[in-house]
């Protein structure tokens, strides 16, 4: 028995809106907040919508027979969240057939990976975070941005805990070899590696409606007498491309929906093949052998390197420039600060300012904003431009010292608010169940952020000083992000080490009373 | 005067030059008969007609020298042709208009206006249709001298010299070697000399501009007389610092973005200023050819978080940027003329200018510099934005001198070279 193994990547960027010099200092939004929404309606209606009926289709028409996985990206899920939740709703619907897998991404399609360790294992955890808190499944397979692999990050992606990870099945890294079976990481062998087959995904994905190319038109009859022409040894062929093939890229009028409708039943009737998902082909299958990729690689273009992102002095210019002030960012602890600088991290603004135009040259320019990568390159740095002036204000007001204690406290939050939205929905309100005896100063980490500030408002500096002194770290987080500014200054100036045990003692018997109120 | 339309329709040095001029000829007790190209949409409308003083488009400022209108004839040619022009940039804007159906230039291409074939495709066919035209009007006109801006008009100036036998002078703002540097078009440099060679007195915009005539195209120095532009006083009110939003000092560079005014040399200064400096922000505020050659190169020298780039700007957006400004450049290679830095001084900003610009032989206060001389530029920049005695001087006194430069003076002697004419 054979696999098809199907990976489909949905992802929109925050696109940026037309942000000129004079802006710089004056005006803080950067998202095109018309385009963004305009465009996400459209290709759910196109694409997302469309494409997820047929899919739930038929799963269940061939029950558990036909399986499939997504990657969808944090910026795509916020996007979705604010302009079209019923494209949330459906994929809701397919998480439930328990026959798709949803995989593991960095949250805003970044290219992190290359740059951070740090910020790629947190955006990876509240991708993550954001699959589970909607769909209810913890993803357990990784893909990064663009299939972006290396040895190295091979090795990162292992550290995190995942066992298996997609990539491109490149050419001049596979050679003689065949993208048809599992290999592994060349550092560490426990990572799995799935390989992208290229010439069978671009056969759809690009070349399904290209009239110039001999196999056109596309139809299953082909396509599975490609699939039975591979040798009968070789065992999964992975065909991982953008959701957005269907609809968006090749429109519904070239009869991509119909191929894709008819091809299961086709694959069952004319061959030997199933369909599985990555992590059962990871139980399954044993790799064959390590490939060594020294040097990054990805799905894009022909090259497929990182020259669509990176490479040109625009483009190496503002990606340095991005990641150069992650500290800086970090270290505000600001909610809203941090976001953004994530929402500008999404690889598709350096992909924008790609000077290169082969034969992809119309897949860039279909979706490029801008007129031209030097236009793309001065919008982005005006924004970041902006972006400093306000970082730097932001640490002259608030007086921050960058150190890494306070660093992740946001991040930390984040991962909490996460864990604590997922424990409420699986456990029914903690707090209820427990009797008023139980409650403990770590009881707070039940409670939602707003209930907790309601909770504490009143209460002094003193007070709250003297309990953050012998709390755990958790705690502490919890507690000082719902504190008002005020408060926050007040506790600043207070000397902790003056504050002795009884006075610790009373100040948890206040907090704890406010909690049981 | 075969001359260009009048601000605020068209945008650069010489459609304001010959408003300036006009009006202070006009104050001079000169009567004028004005020609200016102009598309018209209608093409059942006569290829040229005769406006009254009060259909002439100018704007509000005119106001003050509305008595004199009375003695100007204003005739508007049916004609695509359009200043800064090389034959290759002209065909480039035939085509874009005639494909997309707009225009930059909206005063010569007006929205009715078709290409319907009435008009020369090329600019040396429509360059010698006009000057037809022109001789028409020569016939029909009663004057005593012909005077004639830039080159795309001399044949024009010759043809009605030729019908009227009147005195030509030609006013040269500037040469094909400034467009072009040494890589000139031919039949540009040709109908140059020509007219040079036709004129009975020519006006050059300064001295730099005058040599050029001399030895490049071999004139009679006798011949060459030395009229420096001068500047508009602004009505205008002044922008206020409100609209600065960054707390860094500005450089701005402001022009076309092409191999003449030297965006390169900017660059480099810039970087040099910014080892010293991180509390600088420099501008580069113009669109062209160069433009996206300057991006690259400062994106490779790392200094985009303080180098920005504006795009074109219009009239308000220019006023803006002088307003925000801390330091003008203007790193010309060549510059006949240059009224930029005048507009510049006038809003307060002191400037920085290359030797080889023609207004540097008129300004005391600013600081010179070979366009070449990085070092140099960037030295000027950085004591004008660190010594603030030198920039409080060269503020008070730059707004003083620039003043001074009035088109009244300027057209007093345009008139001394029209009687010299005349005597001949």
């Amino acid at each position: 028995m054979r696999s098809i193994c199907f990976y489909f990547q949905v992802h929109q960027p925050f696109r940026l809106k037309t942000y000129r010099f004079f802006d710089i200092g004056k005006n803080h939004d950067y998202f095109d907040e018309f385009q963004n929404r305009y465009i996400a309606r459209r290709v759910a209606d196109k694409c997302y919508i469309p494409t997820n009926q047929v899919m739930l289709d038929l799963i269940k028409e061939y029950g558990s027979g036909f399986k499939i996985s997504y990657s969808i990206s944090g910026t795509a899920l916020d996007q979705f969240e604010k302009y079209t939740p019923d494209v949330i709703e459906s994929f809701r619907r397919l998480a439930e057939t328990g026959c798709v897998e949803f995989l593991a991404e960095t949250y805003t399609h970044s290219l992190s990976a290359l740059k951070s360790k740090e910020e790629f294992v947190t955006q990876v955890k509240a991708q993550r975070n954001k699959i589970e808190q909607l769909f209810g499944v913890r993803p357990k397979t990784f893909r990064n941005t663009e299939l972006i692999y290396s040895d190295h990050i091979g090795e990162m992606v292992a550290d995190m805990g995942f066992e298996t990870m997609l990539t491109e099945g490149a050419k001049h890294v596979l050679g003689w070899k065949s993208p048809n079976y599992m290999y592994c990481n060349a550092i560490n062998p426990k990572l799995k590696l799935l390989l992208k087959n290229f010439q069978l995904s671009d056969d759809i994905a690009f070349r399904f409606s290209q009239r110039s190319w001999e196999s056109w038109p596309l139809t299953t009859e082909k396509f599975v007498d490609w699939l039975n022409q591979i040798d009968q040894n070789q065992e999964v062929v992975n065909l991982f491309m953008d959701y957005e093939t269907f609809g968006e890229h090749q429109w519904s009028e070239t009869g991509i929906f119909d191929f894709m409708r008819a091809l299961p039943g086709r694959v069952f009737s004319h061959s030997n093949y199933s369909f599985n998902t990555p992590s059962e082909l990871s139980e399954r299958m044993q790799p064959v052998a390590a490939i060594h990729v020294p040097h990054p690689i990805s799905w894009a273009d022909e090259e497929r390197d990182l020259t669509a992102w990176l490479g040109n002095d625009l483009q190496d210019e503002a990606f340095d420039s991005i990641y150069a002030i992650e500290q800086k960012v970090k270290s505000t602890n600001d909610f809203d600060l941090i976001k953004e600088w994530r929402y500008l991290q999404t690889s598709d603004h350096f992909y924008y300012m790609c000077t290169k135009w082969f034969s992809d040259g119309d897949v860039h320019k279909y979706f490029n904003p801008y007129g031209s990568p030097y236009e793309a390159f001065i919008n982005y740095m005006n924004v970041l431009s902006d972006f400093n002036i306000r970082l730097d204000n932001f640490h002259v007001t608030n007086n921050i010292q960058i150190n890494s204690e306070v660093k992740n406290n946001v991040i930390e939050k984040e991962e909490q608010q996460t864990q604590n939205l997922i424990k409420s929905k699986t456990k029914d309100k903690v707090l209820k169940v427990e009797t008023l005896k139980t409650i403990t100063i770590s009881s707070v980490l039940n409670l939602t952020d707003s209930d907790l500030k309601k909770r504490i408002k009143d209460i002094d500096a003193y007070t709250i000083a003297a309990v953050l002194n012998g709390v755990k770290n958790d705690i502490k987080v919890k507690i000082t992000s719902v504190l008002s500014k005020a408060i926050q200054k007040e506790i600043s100036t207070i000397d902790i080490k003056s504050i002795n045990k009884a006075s610790v003692d009373k100040a948890r018997s206040i907090i704890i009373d406010s909690l049981k109120a | 005067m075969f001359g260009w339309e009048f601000p605020p329709h068209i945008t650069g040095g010489l459609g304001t030059a010959c408003f300036g001029l006009t009006k202070g000829l006009l104050h001079q007790g000169v009567q004028v008969i004005f020609v200016v190209p102009k598309a018209y949409g209608d093409e059942n409308q006569q290829a040229v007609r005769l406006l009254n003083a009060s259909e002439i488009p100018v704007d509000v400022r005119t106001a003050l020298y509305k008595d004199h209108w009375e003695d100007i004839s204003y005739i508007e040619v049916g004609s695509n042709l359009i200043p800064y022009n090389t034959p290759e940039q002209f065909y480039d804007i035939i085509n874009y208009t005639r494909e997309t159906g707009k225009s930059e230039y909206d005063s010569i291409f007006s929205k009715y206006y078709e290409f319907s074939g009435k008009y020369g495709q090329n600019l040396m066919e429509e360059v010698q249709r006009y000057a037809l035209v022109a001789s028409t009007i020569a016939y029909k006109n009663d004057f005593d001298v012909i005077h004639a801006h830039d080159w795309l008009t001399y044949p024009a100036g010759i043809a009605a010299k030729k019908i009227s036998g009147k005195p030509l002078i030609i006013h040269v703002h500037a040469t094909e070697f400034d467009r072009s540097g040494e890589n000139i078009n031919q039949n540009v440099y040709d109908i140059e000399r020509l007219g040079m060679e036709k004129a009975d007195l020519i006006i050059a915009v300064s001295n730099l501009t005058r040599n050029i005539i001399i030895e490049r195209y071999g004139i009679d120095a006798d011949k060459v007389v030395t009229v420096h532009n001068a500047v508009e006083p602004t009505s205008r009110p002044g922008y206020s610092y409100e609209e600065k939003h960054v707390k860094e000092k500005i450089v701005t560079f402001l022009g076309r973005v092409t191999f003449q005014k030297g965006p390169d040399y900017f660059v480099e200064a810039a970087y040099k200023v910014l080892q010293k400096d991180k509390n600088v922000r420099f501008v580069m505020a113009g669109s062209g050819d160069m433009l996206n050659r300057m991006i690259r190169r400062v994106a490779q020298l790392r200094i985009s978080k303080n180098f920005h780039f504006t795009g074109f700007l219009d009239a308000e957006n220019v006023d803006k940027m002088f307003s925000m400004s801390d330091v003008y450049v203007m790193p010309s290679v060549s510059e006949p003329f240059g009224i930029s830095p005048l507009e510049a001084m006038r809003s307060n900003v002191p400037v920085v200018i290359s030797k080889q610009s023609g207004v540097s032989e008129v300004l005391k206060y600013a600081l010179k510099i070979d366009f070449w001389d990085i070092d140099a530029m960037a030295d000027a920049i950085y004591g004008l934005l660190h010594y603030d005695a030198l920039s409080r001087m060269f503020i008070r006194y730059g707004k003083e001198e620039v003043d001074t430069m009035k088109w009244d003076s300027a057209a007093a002697m345009v008139k001394d070279v029209y009687i010299r004419a005349i005597q001949n």
